[in-house]
């Protein structure tokens, strides 16, 4: 177990290097000069070579990216050139409201897929079925800012019931975890239909019946723990999806997390920022993984850590 | 029934012209029609029948079962101690099950919950129908574990299913079973996935606790012996309809159906060959080998997986499949390799193919075969074919037959055009399928059809040697007896050599010339069919060959006794050293392993 979680962190670390490399020789490429971007239009030509040499711009590739590894070792993210504060400083002020919009999202998610899909195997085949798995393809298929906007302009501007946007209070939090966990929901109630009416074929789900146990006891002790296994390992991969949704929701709803971060700074190609957003969504794929891996043994005794 | 008796025992179920249809995309199907039974406390009931007769279906029918909404029963009446249970509403009927009848299935592996403990599993049957304190639940569960005679029933009841053999599984199941003192206990197919021993210690375990409650037993099952072991009273189903009911001596001695007869006439029965040489198929000549040279010849074949572990994934353990097995095989002949799950004979085939990596030296058709090269081994594969177990899973079910049966000439480079075509249509003729079955595709064959397009793929590269895993395990007797011949015919025809692996000791007998008896992973005996059969010298095929049920019910036995114990398990550490069974000459090539393995007996 220990040995298990140590190979995986090991393996986390060659991802992010991996990452850092990757992002940084995109970002290196693109035809943005920083340097310029700091001085102002009206600088002379002469300020921007200082600026260049005093960031180390000049150096070739690989100097500036050790460098920035080297700092980034020591827990130094850089600095952006045009907040003029530390990256690490943004991130860590923005993070706690992106976490909590994440929380909210995979709640509203798994209780509605998997609701939706338990149910939707159940009652297979009926009306109930079918106008459960119309509604969740319409929630694969929707571009997040869609239903962002359709269910703000419902439920704040028409009926009011929740703030238009901001951050602070529980109603704050309703609208953006719907809207970013309704596609999620719509994955999930899919996926947990076909799991579910899989399970229920299972022989161990007919000698639970056999038993003489009741439906409830057969559906909910027997039938869904198993039903769950998969979706498990799916959960953990789509903490990377919602890294593209936050950006998108976050700024529908002007909340404050790191999404909206990152979408102001892609506007204004402030690679520090840039960078730093994303490694920690890396950061937080691969832990949502590794999460994912952990908690699938504490369910399933076939499976071993090794 | 005629009162034999002074006192009838009671009767407990009485299924009245029961009818059971299975909705299909052509209208209602009837898949039990008009069956009737009677059922006394402590009597055994057979319902013998092969796939498709409609025996599971029964069985489920009367425990509300059967699978919603495909599956309905249209007509009859089920009674238990005089109350129809196809009236019961769904509330009532689940005071039935497990209570009044109880049910054990054929899959020991898949019918525990994996993700719950034995003891939440077996308590749940308990406190259901009798509702008590945890600790009275877990004492009762512990004293059931005990009548069902598992061995440290106190540590099972904290173990997973996985991690329990399929025979303690069954027993399990068994104790689920009887955790309520159920009327009735309905067994549908109980050992037909276990183990030839392990069989034998279930059956001998259902004898001994029905003596003991008097519970009522219907075993549903394909095997004839194991009716003749079991039965009192038999139903012989053929399509949904009971063909044959009678005692058990009356049924097996003189079947009145024409159906129940070819049944009887198609089971191999051990000890057939008694006396006779060859296999079936040659009437009982044995092969002249004169001075043949053999066609395979297998020296120390060993075949070890890793189990990797820890921080650096390093080899930590290992399980030795096959340790040192040797054997040849003569052109013209069939060696049959016999063992349990586990004892390695599937890996030696597979081996042979170079399907997975092994050790020691194969010469095939003089050909030194190099464990460690892909590339020759193409050439080699033209002349060693395998024909698997399952025909299902063995088909690519997007391809028609007849491009599976080309597959292999086309890629092998040796037939194409109008030559395909009349090689194609010759094999599926060769294998008795019609010609224009080519053009369709796997699942519109029914199992022993599938088996034949299997054959005819195996034969298309005209192989030297086919090896055939289970080849006719999972078919229905009758189908199984005319594969068997097929297969019979082929080798008389054109002189190919068959590497026969079975558990199945009857057929074995029916069909090989020489016999390898296979113990974790080590042949423990081998030698001409006759002289292992007859003259069985190693512990383990005596074992092996008192435990195979005898399709006779008056050569029933009444003590299992002989039989115990499970097969140890093969994962060792790296530092093991494998105790190799040297084996001694007793007979003309007939060898046995004088350093008794472990606990082979």
């Amino acid at each position: 177990m220990i040995a298990y979680i140590l190979r995986r962190v090991l393996q986390a670390a060659l991802i992010l290097l991996g990452v850092s490399v990757v992002t940084y020789a995109l970002l290196y490429m693109l035809p943005a000069d920083p340097a310029r971007q700091i001085a102002g239009r009206s600088a002379t030509a002469e300020t921007v070579a200082n600026i260049r040499e005093q960031l180390g711009l000049n150096l070739p590739f690989y100097e500036q990216y050790l460098r920035y590894l080297g700092n980034l070792l020591q827990g130094d993210f850089g600095r952006s050139y045009l907040q003029k504060t530390e990256v690490g400083e943004l991130i860590a002020a923005r993070l706690p409201a992106t976490l909590l919009l994440m929380a909210g999202a995979i709640f509203c998610e798994l209780l509605l897929g998997l609701t939706a899909g338990a149910i939707g195997a159940i009652k297979r085949n009926t009306s109930v079925d079918r106008t459960l798995m119309v509604v969740s393809f319409v929630g694969v298929s929707a571009p997040q800012f869609v239903v962002g906007i359709l269910m703000l302009y419902l439920f704040a501007v028409v009926l009011g019931w929740f703030p238009i946007g901001g951050y602070g209070t529980f109603s704050h939090l309703v609208l953006p975890s719907v809207s970013m966990g309704f596609l999620g929901a719509g994955w999930y109630s899919r996926m947990m239909r076909s799991s579910m009416l899989d399970v229920l074929r299972q022989d161990y789900v007919r000698t639970a019946r056999a038993k003489g146990l009741g439906r409830a006891r057969v559906f909910f002790v027997h039938a869904f723990p198993n039903a769950l296994l998969p979706i498990i390992a799916m959960i953990g991969i789509d903490i990377g999806m919602f890294m593209s949704g936050i950006v998108v929701v976050e700024s529908v709803f002007g909340w404050p997390g790191i999404g909206q971060l990152a979408w102001q700074a892609i506007q204004r190609v402030d690679i520090p920022i840039i960078m730093g957003v994303t490694l920690v969504s890396a950061c937080a794929i691969v832990l949502g993984n590794l999460l994912a891996d952990l908690v699938v043994p504490l369910i399933d005794p076939r499976i071993k850590l090794r | 029934m005629t009162e034999q008796g002074a006192v009838m025992p009671e009767k407990i179920l009485e299924v009245r012209d029961l009818v059971t249809q299975v909705a299909t995309s052509t209208g209602p199907k009837t898949v039990v029609d008009g069956l009737s039974f009677d059922l006394h406390r402590g009597e055994t009931l057979c319902i013998a029948g092969e796939s498709g007769s409609g025996k599971s279906m029964t069985s489920l029918s009367i425990m509300g079962l059967l699978p919603q909404p495909m599956a309905k029963v249209a007509g009859g009446k089920v009674l238990l101690r005089g109350d129809d249970l196809l009236k019961l509403p769904e509330r009532a009927m689940r005071d039935i099950r497990g209570n009044k009848i109880a049910m054990i299935f054929q899959e020991p592996m898949t019918s525990l919950n994996p993700v719950l403990t034995i003891g939440r599993q077996l308590g749940e049957a308990i406190s259901t129908h009798d509702p008590m304190p945890g600790s009275k639940v877990r004492s009762r569960a512990l004293a059931v574990l005990k009548q069902v005679r598992i061995s440290e029933p106190e540590k099972r009841l904290k173990q997973y299913p996985h991690e329990l053999s399929g025979g303690m599984r069954q027993r399990v199941m068994i104790a689920m079973a009887l955790a309520c003192n159920p009327d009735v206990l309905i067994a549908d197919e109980p050992t037909t996935a276990l183990d030839v021993t392990i069989q034998a210690q279930i059956l001998g375990l259902m004898r001994d606790l029905q003596r003991d409650t008097g519970t009522a037993i219907i075993l549903i099952t394909h095997d004839m012996g194991v009716v003749a072991e079991m039965a009192d009273r038999v139903i012989v189903m053929n399509q949904g309809k009971a063909v044959e009911s009678g005692s058990v001596t009356d049924v097996f001695e003189a079947p009145a159906d024409p159906y129940t007869r070819g049944l009887l006439a198609a089971v191999p029965r051990l000890g057939a060959m008694t006396g006779i040489d060859g296999p079936a198929s040659t009437n009982g000549n044995a092969l002249v080998r004169g001075m043949a040279r053999p066609l395979v010849t297998v020296r120390d074949l060993t075949v070890r997986f890793d189990i990797r572990g820890g921080l650096l994934q390093r080899v930590q353990k290992r399980v030795h499949a096959v340790e040192n097995v040797s054997f040849d095989i003569f052109p013209g002949e069939t060696l049959s390799i016999v063992g349990e799950s586990g004892c390695g004979k599937s890996t030696t085939g597979r081996a042979l193919m170079n399907l997975l990596p092994w050790q020691g030296e194969v010469v095939i058709d003089g050909k030194e075969i190099d464990a460690q090269s892909r590339l020759q081994t193409k050439s080699v594969r033209r002349n060693v074919q395998m024909i698997f177990q399952d025909p299902y899973a063995s088909l690519d079910p997007r391809m028609t037959v007849g491009e599976l049966v080309a597959e292999p000439l086309v890629i092998h480079g040796l037939a194409h055009g109008s030559e395909l075509q009349d090689r194609v249509e010759y094999l599926f003729n060769r294998v008795g399928l019609p010609v224009d079955a080519a053009k369709r595709h796997p699942h519109e064959f029914s199992g022993g059809q599938r088996q034949r397009v299997c054959i005819a793929r195996a034969l298309s590269l005209s192989p030297k040697v086919i090896i055939a895993d289970e080849s006719v395990s999972a078919l229905d007797v009758s189908v199984q007896a005319q594969v068997l011949e097929l297969l019979g015919e082929l080798q008389a025809e054109s002189g190919i050599s068959y590497l026969f692996i079975s558990h199945d000791m009857a057929v074995v007998e029916q069909i090989s010339h020489r016999v390898a008896v296979m113990y974790m992973g080590q042949v423990v005996e081998i030698g001409p069919r006759r002289a292992v059969f007859e003259n069985p010298q190693h512990p383990y095929t005596k074992k092996l060959m008192s435990a195979v049920p005898i399709p006779d019910p008056r050569k029933r036995r009444e003590h299992f006794s002989l039989i115990t114990g499970e097969i140890p398990s093969p994962v060792h550490g790296l530092d093991y050293q494998p105790d190799y069974a040297d084996l001694t000459q007793i007979g003309a090539q007939h060898f046995v392993a004088r350093s008794a393995i472990k606990s082979a007996a």
